[in-house]
């Protein structure tokens, strides 16, 4: 019988791991988080997420401060209504493109094209409305579900033959902006209709002030009325629940954000149709990838792919949908940049701006290495970009400053990203 | 003792599998009844892995059949598996880090209210199936990643209890824990069989198969190497089994150890 003892006690030695045994002390664990309640609770939640490194929109927030307050130093216009109003126009193209390239960094995998098919969806327009006088409607949908096809086949490439993605995509960098350039043909420059569907997409505003002001109100409202009956719902389960002031504080930010937004488009043309229809899209991709099974099966790719595939996910059509999505949104990105312009001509979808949508997407804090960020994430990206772009065009300061301010900005993030990992894997949350 | 069905609920018949040159699995043969729970034992690379991977539909099998509850089954997709109702706890725990405990104990199978995720049900389902299985982690909302091995080992298993299966299968389950946690989760085994569940333990610990398993598979080089009934087989003869031999170094050890005793 000695051998049982032996390899039993043996046994025990090996697998004996200091952290679990720690971990089943029977005393009060100082690990659980107990969360007090109430905004004390809450303040020391914050507190306690901070120093785990978990900084959240933080960062970002900051630095738009610092670039408001350094911009309207140098120049009191930054500030006026006409700048902020053009800023969350022009901000729009690059926003939509951002929100498809999250989904694909949620995956851990990178899209190189989705500036070149931005392009090839403005040349599909420019082509079908305006030289074979297609109706405007139909040849919009026609860009933009070209957009999903071509993303879908990068995603096929990718996911079924198993061909990296960096590859496949940076093949389409090339051949989509050749193709797109073909489309255009000798000319080089189709004009658009600035009355079109897509000419007004940039230049429309809503005149009347109950427009914003009902935006904002509605927006309020709804914040409000979702976290409270959530929080309801959440009690009568006995699940915690966000503490009552919590909610109301969170509202009251919103708002003052929401009405200052208001009052200043209001003082300019009123509120722009690009930033409504941008609002939108990340109400609704924000929705998808926190509420519904599709994007918790996204998030999960992001963390582990067997994991995944073993609980049952469908891994290929979930790669292939995400980069169909890349590729729809850079094609909706590629009309607002139509728009803008008012035409589809040989530079679109060339120089900065596919290396400005995968920054917008980090700098808002979408993180490189899959599973780790937010639909809203576009939006604060991009606002930190475009507003590098026009604090500098006020100042008459070329793109060679302006690359390389934002490419300082686009460091400084990653930095603070990975110095935020480093501590979040020490205080045990990577 | 605990009621034991006529007709198995997994039957392998013949079962091989082959990757490239290696042949993995040779005609393996194995039962396991309702209320029932085999050990799985086996050297290092004797395809105790590749077996469960079979059975849970990672590596589709090459030659034999899979029976279940009496009729022939074919499991290609890790979906074939669960939806038979075969829940697996793989040694490398499948996790995402990334993902919280509520939404990896759901991962796969998550709960829907007007096409919506279910947050607040999932929560409080998680809840109480932790706390039914006296597993205690510092918050279900925190993600994978900050749990210890030990709680993401009771996270694993407790995942593979959501779908109320009828045959779970443990690979390795106690390898990473400490001797109280090896304990709950020697519990959490019985109290799966008293519940009806058919259940595979795979393990190298002859003290955790002694404990709790009724029947022992052993496999050796990718084929059967006999199958004993737990309470009337020596730890010798199981051990003989899984080496190939009664020659080994393990009895080596035994006699020397022996002899050293009565010295």
């Amino acid at each position: 019988m000695s051998i049982d003892k032996t390899s039993a006690t043996a046994d025990q030695h090996i697998v004996e791991n200091p952290d679990a045994a720690a971990g089943s002390d029977t005393a009060v664990d100082p690990r659980l988080l107990v969360r007090e309640q109430g905004l004390a609770g809450y303040l020391n939640e914050f507190k306690r997420k901070i120093r785990g490194g978990d900084l959240g929109s933080i960062p970002v927030v900051i630095g738009l401060v610092v670039i408001c307050i350094t911009f309207q130093s140098l120049n009191s216009a930054f500030l006026s209504a006409k700048n902020l109003n053009d800023i969350s126009v022009a901000m729009v193209a690059t926003g939509m493109m951002s929100v498809g390239i999250i989904f694909v960094l949620l995956l851990g995998e990178i899209d190189l094209s989705v500036g070149s098919v931005s392009g090839v969806a403005g040349a599909i327009f420019a082509v079908l409305a305006v030289t074979h006088g297609m109706n405007e409607w139909l040849a919009l949908i026609i860009a933009v579900v070209t957009g999903a096809a071509i993303g879908a086949l990068h995603g096929f490439f990718f996911a079924r033959i198993g061909a990296p993605a960096f590859a496949v995509t940076l093949a389409g960098l090339l051949f989509w902006n050749g193709f797109m350039l073909h489309l255009l043909g000798q000319n080089g420059t189709i004009n658009l209709d600035s009355d079109g569907v897509v000419g007004k997409l940039t230049t429309y505003y809503f005149s009347d002030v109950a427009a914003a002001y009902g935006l904002a109100a509605a927006a309020v409202v709804l914040y409000f009325v979702t976290a409270f009956l959530d929080a309801r719902r959440r009690d009568a389960a006995g699940v915690p629940s966000r503490p009552l002031s919590e909610i109301v504080l969170r509202t009251v930010l919103l708002a003052v954000v929401a009405f200052a937004a208001a009052v200043m488009f209001n003082q300019y043309k009123g509120l722009p149709l690009a930033l409504l229809l941008f609002l939108v899209v990340l109400v609704s991709m924000d929705f998808l990838v926190r509420r519904t099974a599709y994007g918790r099966k996204v998030f999960a790719l992001g963390g582990s792919v067997e994991a995944s595939r073993r609980a049952g996910i469908n891994v290929v059509a979930v790669r292939i949908s995400v980069f169909a999505l890349a590729g729809l949104f850079a094609s909706v990105g590629g009309l607002f940049w139509a728009s803008k312009i008012a035409a589809a001509n040989q530079s679109a979808g060339s120089g900065d701006l596919l290396m400005n949508v995968i920054a917008a997407a980090v700098i808002g804090g979408t993180s490189l290495f899959g599973g780790r960020g937010r639909i809203w994430n576009a939006l604060l990206g991009v606002m930190v970009i475009t507003s590098i772009q026009y604090g500098l065009a006020l100042e008459g300061t070329g793109a060679p400053i302006q690359y390389m301010i934002t490419g300082a900005v686009l460091l400084a993030t990653v930095l603070i990203d990975s110095v935020t990992r480093k501590t979040q894997r020490t205080a045990g949350r990577a | 003792m605990v009621h034991v069905s006529a007709t198995p609920v997994l039957a392998l018949r013949g079962v091989s599998k082959r990757f490239g040159a290696v042949q993995a699995l040779t005609d393996v043969e194995l039962e396991v009844h309702a209320g029932e729970v085999v050990a799985l034992v086996g050297d290092n690379g004797a395809g105790k892995s590749t077996l469960v991977k079979t059975i849970a539909g990672v590596h589709p099998i090459d030659e034999g059949a899979i029976e279940w509850d009496g009729k022939a089954v074919s499991i290609n997709k890790p979906h074939d598996a669960q939806h038979l109702g075969i829940a697996t706890v793989y040694q490398d725990l499948a996790l995402c880090d990334n993902i919280d405990v509520v939404g990896n104990l759901f991962l796969g199978r998550e709960l829907r209210r007007r096409g919506v995720l279910d947050e607040v049900e999932m929560e409080r389902r998680s809840r109480e199936l932790l706390d039914t299985l006296s597993i205690r982690i510092p918050s279900v909302r925190i993600p994978i990643a900050s749990l210890s091995g030990g709680q993401r080992q009771t996270v694993a298993i407790a995942r593979s209890m959501l779908g109320e299966p009828k045959l779970v299968i443990l690979d390795e389950p106690t390898a990473a824990l400490g001797v109280e946690q090896t304990a709950q989760v020697l519990d959490l085994v019985e109290r799966l069989r008293e519940r009806g569940h058919a259940v595979i333990l795979i393990s190298h610990n002859m003290a955790d198969v002694k404990a709790v398993a009724d029947k022992v598979a052993v496999l050796r080089l990718g084929r059967n190497n006999g199958v004993f009934e737990v309470k009337s087989t020596s730890q010798e003869e199981i051990i003989s089994a899984i080496t190939g031999a009664t020659d080994n170094a393990v009895t080596r050890r035994a006699a020397r150890t022996n002899g050293e005793a009565q010295q």
